[in-house]
């Protein structure tokens, strides 16, 4: 039955704003990822019922109940697992994925690892604080080594993990970085990876106010340094970003490090949903084919 | 006495026992004859010892059964270890070049093959195989013809040849014992009926794909993997997108969110994978996002032993996940329940959004049984409950036009909107919300929404309850001895009763299929009238006797359990009871007499 529908009006960011306001501490690095977020959403003028933000639990995880989409707000660690269960469901969905370090690099990092390799067609985006900030304060697996947390008093002797080094190894597509205090840069990154077909994985420096006190706007202003803002650097080359991957120190690059646009998507490859998304698929199996399966164990 | 006539084969694993297993089940089952086929093998891909036992007969089997009539040991060890259990009667076929037979009871005839004489062994290293597999049934007085049509099939893809010589083989075992052994006693008896046979794990993908499901996620662990088998074959066909995930916790996570998209999404695990799972079981109570998991159950704890059954997951599925959230918890009764229980427990998690979980185990999961392919229904009763897949006028803008997902209602029961239909963005969350999605668990805590919301989810139970049928008392009220169980003893117990009936003690049957909801009033009920009850399971502790205690506070006069990894056989019940009846005691722990 054909419904009547009212033709679409154009998405506003007024359209995009939650049913409450964001929890985040004063300044928290987040505020910035929404707003990104939500301008990227208006730009390329996607219809918020078709737009699904999933997350896990923690701080920036809280980020689907700030954002007028559909959204999931999962288990912690499992929202990459959750989106790509529902993007195989139904491929027509634009998919973003937000959270945490310790959420995705953590508790979270077997599924961040197979979601990169499987090439699932979302955005997954990281507000990396290098620290654990919902339970008030402990070492992340960002956190730098001597960093001093409520879990390491005396300092951390882990060395962090490097998330862009891993998504290169894991074989993301699309990989970028940017920092909260950046806002246009960002919204440009969070666009493009909304656009990219493949799994898009972006890093993002959403400074923790209330629990790092070393990795602060201050800290991270000065030491960002755009790839974009060098002319010789070619982000289809794996070997120059992994080069670039490894740049830690008075100058942290941010921008696109990688991208690769001829590996097929996981829904792409499964030709299941070559008749249309799941979720429009007939329930019933055609008699001939139920015949074929009885047929097997006559 | 139900006639049945039982096959055991022995050997090590890679010795190719499962090849005259398939040809005598589909002789069988071709010729209107139903069968049981258990195997007990062990956690090893070549070597160690596997032991199948085919039984079959006109009327259905539903079991093992206590007797062998024939056995087939391929090589030395399986003589050693199993021709003990032939009585009078029965036969033993073997290999006279490689084996040599033991004592065996008196009345057994042994029946020695010159394999290296009826064939060329340098050529065929499985000849032995299928010329014991020709003299059986010549000895059962089957016809030629019925094997020549089954080893033709079996290898018609080899070719010509390869068919011609194999059948040639078959011939001149079944011709050698035409002339050297005496026939069994009764011959088997020839029907009309074709039966499919298939093993549990088969009937719950192909239940799957029967009630519409179109995403299994799985991780691979035995005895649950022959459902990801089956659904990864047949899924182009079927329209089931199948993945293999990293672990069972990303297998439940993104079943989850593709029944949350709208779909109806399954996996299957065993307890291990399960125990990983359960988080995932709390997210989707809570969302409100029904999903249903398969769980098979193996011998615990841990590893465990991973070929073995036995049913000791019960609590581990009614204690899944913390906190309190309304669960439907269903064991199939048999293999044909394997692929019924599916599409009828989707419909309650659908209607209720809310997880069911089927529990299974290695003795249906692995086991194979006849089934009348009538009883396949492709087409039941699809019930989606109150799903929001379309959008309406009033709901085309942006906002959401006030629609609540977690709306309160008098039945618990919101109606769900799936993601992508315009007007009704909202917020599935984990953490306890509001009735249109809001997080309340940070800054909106709030005991009066919390308390609530939580009664709305719980008021499903009530509903969840009227849907499912309580259990029926199966025989004569007035009997003697009442057998209650649960799940996969069903056939052992049924044949139990009719034994004990045969011996003066009369015996009726109770078996639970739904556990969660119990129904327990009913139960009391049924089990008011009775004489002499007794709880028999597979597993150590009684614990559905335990249960059952805890929400009735029933307690019956005896308890019969097995937890050696191995199934009931009917002797090990019907002797138990007699044992109690004596008053000697009220557990019956029965030792298992074949040794695997």
């Amino acid at each position: 039955m054909a419904t009547v529908l009212a033709p679409p009006k154009n998405l506003t960011m007024a359209d995009l704003k939650g049913r409450v306001d964001p929890d985040w501490c004063p300044g928290c690095g987040d505020f910035g990822v929404l707003a990104a977020v939500e301008k990227a959403l208006v730009e390329l003028q996607i219809p918020n019922h078709n737009v699904v933000t999933i997350s896990g639990i923690g701080c920036s995880s809280n980020f689907p109940g700030f954002i007028n989409t559909y959204g999931m707000h999962t288990l912690h660690g499992r929202a990459l697992a959750v989106a790509t269960g529902l993007k195989l469901a139904n491929h027509e969905l634009t998919v973003l994925v937000t959270g945490g370090d310790g959420d995705g690099f953590g508790i979270g990092g077997n599924h961040f690892v197979h979601t990169m390799r499987r090439n699932v067609d979302l955005l997954y985006i990281v507000m990396d604080n290098q620290i654990y900030g919902l339970t008030t304060g402990q070492t992340s697996p960002t956190s730098r080594i001597g960093m001093k947390t409520k879990s390491m008093p005396f300092g951390n002797i882990e060395a962090p993990v490097n998330p862009i080094s891993l998504a290169l190894a894991a074989g993301a597509t699309f990989i970028a970085r940017g920092f909260s205090g950046e806002q246009k840069h960002l919204t440009q990154l969070i666009k493009q990876g909304i656009q990219h077909k493949g799994f898009s994985f972006l890093d993002v420096f959403s400074p923790c106010v209330t629990y790092n006190l070393d990795n602060t706007y201050q800290w991270f202003r000065p030491r960002m340094k755009k790839l974009e803002d060098d002319p010789t650097y070619d982000c289809a080359d794996w070997m120059a970003a992994m080069g670039k991957s490894l740049l830690w120190g008075e100058e942290i690059p941010i921008g696109k490090f990688f991208e690769r646009t001829d590996v097929p998507t996981l829904h792409g490859a499964e030709p299941v949903l070559n008749t249309g998304p799941l979720v429009r698929g007939d329930l019933q199996i055609p008699p001939d084919v139920v015949a074929s399966f009885i047929a097997e164990l006559m | 006495m139900r006639q049945t006539f039982a096959i055991g084969i022995g050997g090590a694993a890679g010795q190719g026992v499962a090849t005259p297993g398939d040809i005598f089940a589909k002789i069988f089952s071709r010729r209107g004859l139903h069968l049981n086929a258990y195997n007990a093998y062990q956690s090893i891909i070549r070597g160690g010892h596997t032991f199948l036992t085919i039984r079959t007969g006109p009327e259905k089997v539903t079991n093992m059964g206590d007797r062998l009539d024939l056995l087939v040991p391929l090589n030395q060890d399986a003589m050693n270890r199993h021709l003990g259990l032939l009585t009078s009667g029965a036969a033993c076929i073997y290999n006279a070049d490689t084996i040599k037979p033991g004592a065996a009871a008196e009345g057994v005839q042994l029946c020695p093959l010159p394999v290296s004489t009826l064939t060329d062994i340098a050529r065929h290293k499985v000849a032995q195989n299928t010329l014991a597999v020709g003299a059986g049934l010549s000895m059962m007085g089957i016809g030629f013809q019925a094997l020549e049509e089954v080893v033709s099939e079996q290898f018609k893809k080899k070719g010509q040849p390869v068919v011609a010589e194999n059948v040639g083989i078959a011939r001149a075992g079944y011709d050698y014992a035409t002339s050297n052994f005496t026939p069994f006693a009764r011959p088997l008896p020839l029907a009309e009926n074709r039966y499919a046979v298939l093993s549990g794990n088969v009937a719950m993908a192909m239940g799957g794909a029967a009630a519409g499901v179109k995403f299994y996620s799985a991780y691979p662990m035995s005895p649950s993997t022959g459902v990801l088998h089956w659904m990864a074959a047949h899924a182009r066909k079927a329209g089931i997108m199948v993945r293999q995930v990293e672990d069972e916790i990303g297998v439940v996570n993104m079943a989850i969110g593709a029944a949350h998209a709208g779909v109806r999404s399954m996996c299957a695990t065993s307890g291990g994978g399960f125990a990983l799972m359960s988080e995932g079981l709390g997210m989707s109570a809570m969302m409100e996002t029904p999903v249903v998991v398969i769980d098979c159950q193996r011998a615990g704890p841990s590893t465990g032993v991973p070929t073995k059954t036995e049913q000791g997951d019960l609590w581990q599925m009614l204690g899944a996940a913390f906190g309190d959230y309304p669960r439907v918890l269903a064991a199939p009764l048999d293999i044909g329940d394997c692929f019924k229980i599916i599409p009828e427990i989707f419909n309650i998690a659908d209607r209720f959004q809310c997880p069911g979980i089927v529990l299974c185990d290695l003795l249906l999961s692995e086991g194979r049984l006849s089934v009348d392919p009538k009883d396949l229904d492709f087409n039941p009763v699809i019930d989606r409950g109150e799903l929001i897949t379309t959008a309406t006028p009033a709901s085309s803008t942006p906002g959401n036009g006030g629609y609540k997902r977690y709306k309160i209602t008098e039945s618990g029961i919101s109606p769900r909107a799936i993601p992508g239909v315009p007007g009704h963005t909202h917020t599935a969350a984990t953490d306890e919300h509001e009735e249109d999605g809001i997080l309340i668990s940070d800054e909106f805590t709030n005991p009066t929404k919390r308390r609530a919301m939580m009664e709305k989810r719980m008021r499903k139970v009530a509903g969840i309850e009227a849907a499912v049928p309580p259990p029926a008392l199966v025989g004569p009220r007035d009997a003697e001895v009442t057998l209650i169980g649960w799940g996969s003893t069903k056939g052992v117990i049924e044949e139990a009763c009719e034994i004990l009936t045969e011996q003066g003690i009369s015996a009726n049957q109770l078996q639970i299929r739904w556990l969660v909801p119990l129904h327990g009033e009913a139960i009391l009920d049924i089990l008011e009238d009775t004489r002499h009850t007794f709880i028999v399971e597979n597993n150590y502790s009684g614990q559905f006797a335990r249960y059952l205690r805890s929400e009735t506070s029933y307690v019956p006069n005896g308890y019969i359990r097995k937890y050696d990894g191995e199934p009931f056989m009917p002797h090990h019940i019907v002797e138990a009871v007699k044992e109690q009846l004596g008053g000697k005691s009220k557990l019956s722990v029965p030792v298992h007499e074949i040794m695997v």
